[in-house]
This record gives C-alpha cells, sequence and structure tokens, in this order.
C-alpha cells in the first residue's frame, strides 16, 4: 500500500542528500530566474496598459512573481534540511516542520503549474481586452486638451511606429472615428461644414489617417490623406498600393507580441516546476528514509523511503477524517466504542515492521495501558 | 639611493602577492570590458554607416578590440607570475622574463595613452564625417529606384524617427533639395510645370518636410506641406509652432549621441592605464623584495623592495647615457664600413 517504496543504503543516503543540496541550489537560481521573468513580463504589460481594456491578464506575471519568491523559500530550506539530514542528531529538530512544509511546497508548486497553464491560455482575454482599449484609445486621440487623455495621442502615435501597425484591425478604423480636434478645423470653411452635416453625429470623417501609420520603407513620399481617391494623387491606385502605410492592425501585433513573449516565458517556468518536483520527491524519500535512522546506534543500516504511507485515497480520507483507525495495532488512543470501524481485524503480530513510525511506537507499548477493544465475535483482547 | 623604499617581512610579501594577483584578474575584466566595448562601438558605428556615406573612419573601435585583447594576455601573466612568486622554485623560472615584461607593461600603458586620446580626438572626424553623410543622404532621399541608393529613404525616415530629428542642420535643410521622385510627379499639372521652371535647376522644391519629421507629441495632427505658409492652415503660425516637426538637426542628435559613447569609453581607457601603473607598481616591489632576500633558504626573513633602484634623476641620466652609448655605436659601426669600403 506504500507508494513508490525504495530501498537505501547508507551510501545512497549519503548520495541523495549530495545530490540534493546541488538540486536545490540550482532550483533556487532558477526561481530567482522566475521572479525576473514575471517581472519583466509586468513591466511589457505596463508599458501598454493605456491600450488595454482590463488588467486580467496582469495575474499570470504577479503568480510568477509570487511563485517566483515561494520557491527560493522552499528550496532555501530544502537545502538546509538535507545539510542537517545527515547528521543523526540535528535532523530530529525539523521533524515539526516538515509536514507544513510539504503541504506548502505542494500548493506553491501547483501554483506554478497554474501559471504555466495560464501563459498560454490566456491570449483570448489579452485579445478581447485590447480590442476594447485600442477603440477607446482611437476614439480618444484627438482629446489631447482633456485631462486624463493628453498622452493618448502621442502614445498611440509611438505605438503604431514601434510596432509597426496602424488602427485597430486595420487602417479603416481610423475612417470611422474624428481623429482632428475641433480646435483644429476652421469651421467657417465650406469643405468642413459639409463634412460635418453630412454625418449623422456631426463629426469630421476623412478617409486619412495619422502620419505614424506610414511605411518608411515605401518607395514614394507618404499618402496619407484622400486614401480612397485615386485622383487625388498622381499615379496611384489605392487596391494595388500596398506599401505605403502600414497594413497590419495593431490589435493583431500586439496579441502575437505578448503570447510569444509569454509562451518563451510558460517554457522556462515549466523546466522550472519540473526541476522543484524532483527537489520536493528527492526531499520526501531523504525524510522517510533517515526517520528510520533516528533513535538506533547504527546509523549506517540500510532503511525503506517512500512518498506515501498509505495509498493516495487513504492517505486523503486520513486528512478528512484524522481520528479514523484503518489498522488496529497502531492505535495508541483508546478510541470510544461507537467509532470504531467494524472491519478491526485480528492482531497482525506477524505483519511487517514496514513503518519507523510504528516501530517506535510499538517499542514504547509497554509503557502505555493496554487498549482494550469491545467484545464483538472474535475479536481478540489486546 | 633606491627610489620609494618599503621593508618587507613575510607576511606582508604574502600580502602583497595576493593583493596583486586580485588586481591583475580585475585588470583582466577590465580588459574583456574594453574588447567588448571595442565591439559594441563598432557594431553602431556600421548601423549608421549609411548616414556617414559609408566613409566613417573604424580607426578606435579596432585600436580597443587590439587593446582590450592585449590587456586581457598581459595581465593573465601577470597573474600567473603573481601566483606563482612565493615559490623560490618557480619563481626562479620568471625571474629573467620579469625586466621585459615591465617593459612591455610600459609600452602598453603608451599605447593605451594613445587609445585615450584618440577617443576623444577623433570626434571631429565623426562631426565631419555626419555633416558630409547627412546632406548626400538629403541628397538622394527620393533616388529609391537607383541601385546602391535603394535603401537611402528608409534609413534617413528610421533615422529621423528614432534619433528625434530633422534635416541636417534643421528641418529647412529639406526645403532646398527635390525630396519627392519625379515618378510622383504629374508633370502636366501647371502647378508642378511652374514649380519647376521656377528654380534654375529645374528642381521641385516645396516647403514641406517628409513624415518622419513629424513629432508624435504635438498635440495637432502633423502639419508636413506648406508649412511657411501660415494661412494654409487653420490657427498656424511656423514661429510659435514649435512642437509639430522636430526642431534639432540630425548631424546634432547624431553627433551627440556618438560624442557621449566616445568621452566615455576614453575616461574607461583613462581608469585602466592607471590601474595598468598600479599593477606594475606592485609587481616591481614584489618582485625587488624577493630578489632582496638576506637568506635565501629562510623564507621568513625580511628584504626591501622599491620603485627604482636609484633615484629618478640618476635613471634617467644613466638610461640617457645608455641611448648615447647606443647610438655611438651605431656610428662607429657605419664608419668602420664606410672606411673600409674608401679604402677597398
Amino acid at each position: 500500500m506504500v507508494v513508490m517504496k525504495m530501498k537505501f543504503s547508507f551510501q545512497k543516503r549519503v548520495k541523495l542528500a549530495q545530490g540534493l543540496w546541488l538540486l536545490s541550489w540550482c532550483t533556487t537560481v532558477a526561481s530567482a530566474i522566475t521572479f525576473t521573468l514575471g517581472c519583466i513580463l509586468k513591466m511589457e504589460l505596463r508599458r501598454r496598459a493605456e491600450v488595454m481594456d482590463s488588467g486580467n491578464i496582469h495575474v499570470v506575471p504577479n503568480t510568477l512573481m509570487i511563485v517566483g519568491l515561494a520557491s527560493l523559500g522552499i528550496n532555501y530550506f530544502a537545502s538546509k534540511i538535507c545539510q542537517d539530514a545527515l547528521d543523526a542528531e540535528r535532523f530530529p529538530r525539523w521533524k515539526n516542520f516538515l509536514k507544513p512544509y510539504f503541504a506548502a511546497s505542494c500548493f506553491f508548486t501547483v501554483l506554478m503549474l497554474l501559471a504555466v497553464i495560464m501563459s498560454y491560455a490566456m491570449k483570448g482575454s489579452l485579445e478581447s481586452s485590447l480590442k476594447v482599449g485600442l477603440k477607446n484609445s482611437i476614439r480618444f486621440y484627438k482629446d489631447t486638451d482633456t485631462p486624463g487623455h493628453c498622452y493618448q495621442k502621442q502614445n498611440i502615435d509611438y505605438l503604431q511606429m514601434e510596432f509597426q501597425c496602424c488602427g485597430n484591425s486595420d487602417f479603416r478604423d481610423w475612417f470611422e472615428v474624428q481623429w482632428i480636434s475641433n480646435r483644429y478645423l476652421d469651421f467657417s470653411s465650406k469643405e468642413v461644414k459639409d463634412r460635418i452635416k453630412s454625418n449623422v453625429d456631426g463629426r469630421y470623417l476623412i478617409d486619412g489617417v495619422p502620419f505614424s501609420c506610414c511605411n518608411p520603407s515605401s518607395p514614394r513620399p507618404c499618402i496619407q490623406y484622400q486614401l480612397t481617391n485615386n485622383s487625388a494623387h498622381y499615379n496611384y491606385d489605392h487596391q494595388t498600393e500596398e506599401l505605403n502605410l502600414y497594413l497590419r492592425g495593431c490589435r493583431e501585433t500586439l496579441v502575437s507580441y505578448y503570447t510569444s513573449l509569454m509562451s518563451t516565458i510558460g517554457t522556462g517556468v515549466l523546466s522550472v516546476f519540473l526541476l522543484q518536483g524532483s527537489v520536493l520527491v528527492s526531499l520526501r524519500f531523504l525524510q522517510t528514509a533517515m526517520e528510520a535512522v533516528v533513535g538506533k546506534e547504527n546509523t549506517e543500516i540500510e532503511t525503506e523511503g517512500y512518498l506515501l504511507e498509505k495509498g493516495v485515497k487513504d492517505t486523503i480520507m486520513d486528512l478528512h477524517q484524522p481520528g479514523r483507525c484503518t489498522v488496529p495495532h497502531i492505535c495508541l488512543c483508546s478510541p470510544p466504542s461507537s467509532t470504531l470501524p467494524p472491519q478491526l481485524t485480528s492482531i497482525a503480530s506477524d505483519q511487517p515492521v514496514s513503518d519507523p513510525f510504528f516501530s517506535a511506537a510499538r517499542s514504547t507499548s509497554s509503557s502505555i495501558p493496554t487498549v482494550t477493544y469491545p467484545r464483538t465475535g472474535s475479536h481478540p483482547v489486546l | 639611493m633606491p627610489f620609494m623604499p618599503v621593508k618587507f617581512n613575510l607576511p606582508k610579501r604574502v600580502k602583497l602577492a595576493q593583493g596583486l594577483w586580485m588586481l591583475y584578474w580585475f585588470s583582466v575584466i577590465v580588459g574583456i570590458l574594453i574588447f567588448s566595448l571595442g565591439i559594441f562601438f563598432k557594431i553602431e558605428l556600421r548601423k549608421r554607416s549609411e548616414m556617414m556615406d559609408n566613409n566613417e573612419s573604424h580607426l578606435v573601435p579596432n585600436l580597443l578590440i587590439l587593446m582590450g585583447m592585449l590587456a586581457c594576455g598581459i595581465n593573465t601573466f601577470g597573474g600567473k607570475v603573481c601566483h606563482d612568486c612565493l615559490d623560490p622554485i618557480k619563481f626562479t623560472k620568471w625571474k629573467p622574463m620579469l625586466k621585459m615584461y615591465l617593459l612591455l607593461c610600459c609600452g602598453f600603458s603608451m599605447l593605451l595613452l594613445l587609445t585615450a586620446l584618440l577617443c576623444i580626438l577623433m570626434q571631429f572626424a565623426v562631426y565631419l564625417t555626419l555633416a558630409e553623410g547627412l546632406k548626400n543622404g538629403i541628397k538622394f532621399y527620393k533616388d529609391t529606384d537607383t541601385p546602391g541608393r535603394c535603401f537611402m529613404k528608409r534609413a534617413l525616415d528610421l533615422t529621423q524617427i528614432e534619433f528625434r530629428c530633422c534635416g541636417n542642420n534643421n528641418f529647412r535643410d529639406w526645403f532646398e533639395v527635390q525630396w519627392i521622385s519625379n515618378r510622383y510627379l504629374d508633370m502636366s499639372n501647371d502647378e508642378v510645370k511652374d514649380r519647376v521652371l521656377s528654380n534654375v535647376e529645374g528642381k521641385y522644391l516645396m516647403d514641406s518636410v517628409p513624415f518622419s519629421c513629424c513629432n508624435p507629441g504635438s498635440s495637432r495632427p502633423c502639419i508636413q506641406h506648406h508649412l511657411t505658409n501660415n494661412s494654409a492652415h487653420y490657427d498656424y503660425d511656423l514661429r510659435t509652432e514649435e512642437l509639430n516637426i522636430w526642431m534639432r538637426g540630425c548631424r546634432e542628435a547624431l553627433f551627440s549621441y556618438y560624442s557621449s559613447m566616445m568621452n566615455s569609453i576614453g575616461a574607461l581607457v583613462f581608469a585602466t592605464i592607471i590601474l595598468e601603473l598600479a599593477d606594475m607598481a606592485g609587481l616591481k616591489y614584489l618582485s625587488t623584495a624577493l630578489e632582496t632576500m638576506v637568506d635565501p633558504e629562510n623564507p621568513e626573513c625580511e628584504s626591501k623592495g622599491w620603485l627604482l633602484e636609484k633615484g629618478i634623476k640618476e635613471t634617467f641620466t644613466e638610461l640617457l647615457a645608455k641611448l648615447k652609448m647606443l647610438g655611438k655605436k651605431t656610428n662607429q659601426v657605419e664608419e668602420g664600413r664606410d672606411a673600409t669600403v674608401d679604402t677597398t
């Protein structure tokens, strides 16, 4: 019933402790890298926070930073424990610490795995956030005199130039909003009045884009106004002119940029997760192997190490009902008769001593008053 | 009278050797740093070589790379000598080479001084190259169909965007060249014909700038055409409009970028010279301290170390005398040869 039992000779224990010490220091470095990656991702997301609507995506870098810091602590303690493990006098002082330590470590390791999954899975949330954010930014492009939107124009211009994109889905998004402020429109001009009247909302819409959409790689000077009017420019056909503006939309560009960043980080953190998992497994083996040595005079005996003392199911049920007794010869406390389960079996005195905890208990059983079980059928008295 | 003598006992010698070993390894790291800065500078020059007519001088970065490698080699050797010097058997192996090594270090420090001076002085050359290169760049902006100049437009646009500048001295440089290619000009149009005819050389000149001169920080959409015509735009005055296009010239922007880089590299090289001098002084003290041990068999005896065996003046006069002797000898050899030629 024991999960993954392994025999450990003295030499093997020593090697395990040394290997674990080295591994835990490597994993400490790796968790520091995880924390740094989380910081980098957060900084990159903050830089473009004006074009993102919701902050849901920030859960990924926040989790990475928390997990990185927690792993630093976990691995530091792991290295300390395995340093003390080979010394039979210093090891017992860790006894009370180990159970909560393993619980916390398992929790943070699972959290690390969650962070990896999230970094791959949050693409949809990012895209919808960018869609709304970019739409609003383009709408407020002209409001350079409104507090709170003063830098919208500058941000969008630099964004379009840096990522080589134009508009939300493409450059036609600029045709649907008024991106020239009323402050710079001559309302006495007939042309301006006509345009505003032709529109239901009274907006000045043009088939032009801001200068930041211009592509420097184009061989001809940038055409940014009257884009759909072929006759306004010499030798120009807006269906065949490909290079004059950036054709990609900023949403698509930003999504692909952030997805590639998060996939790279996710892959890195996955390897850190595997390292951390192996540290915890090795530490558990070392702990269980060393517990058998505690109290013995000959510390060089061969012991057994395991992951879980009972099977997985039993361990989980044990955590739910800690008073439940499934193996009678180890029930030290006298349970009330009503709670005794009916499946008590006879004392298995010929049951092999596989568990150091219980062998230690057995050696002290002579000082404890004997437990009497209620007489039911074939149940003997201890 | 030795110059700057210091008494040494065994613990002091050991401390000196250890300290000097660490100093040598620190100098190796500084050498690696100079090497990588040389490579970085070379890459930066190559990136913008189009703005400099592909004419820029690579003397300074090449020299830096060479100096970096030499520094690594010399200081590694010095570190090895320090490491071995406390062991008398190993030290006797290195003893004959020490004089040559110190002379080599002297020469290397002179070269470093030359490099530092070049870093500071070559900035003038960079300035002149930039002025010439940018002038040509603006002239060839429109020639996107001429092989060899296809990418000038793109390079100049990206430079103006990145360095936030416009034109050579300022934006008015664009008014003096035709930067729109004839391919995109409707020659049948009256307005175009007027403009071309009004110009002696038949160039289509306008008071406009390319889009890459636009400043995104401006609160109004960029005005790039009819810049000098206030009535062409609503509520616009060229004299007060400062944020519309970049006001700085690209020559000034690029020069300040390169000059700050060269100044910092020059400062680092000066610091390396001081480090090298400290290394040399330490090694001289250590070697003289080991050589003047009163009792070579007893490692714990006292010894004296110095920088120069005699005072500064005497060392100089000796050096001059040696050089004179060398000069005389070569003269005598030549006279002897002439005499034999005459007699034959």
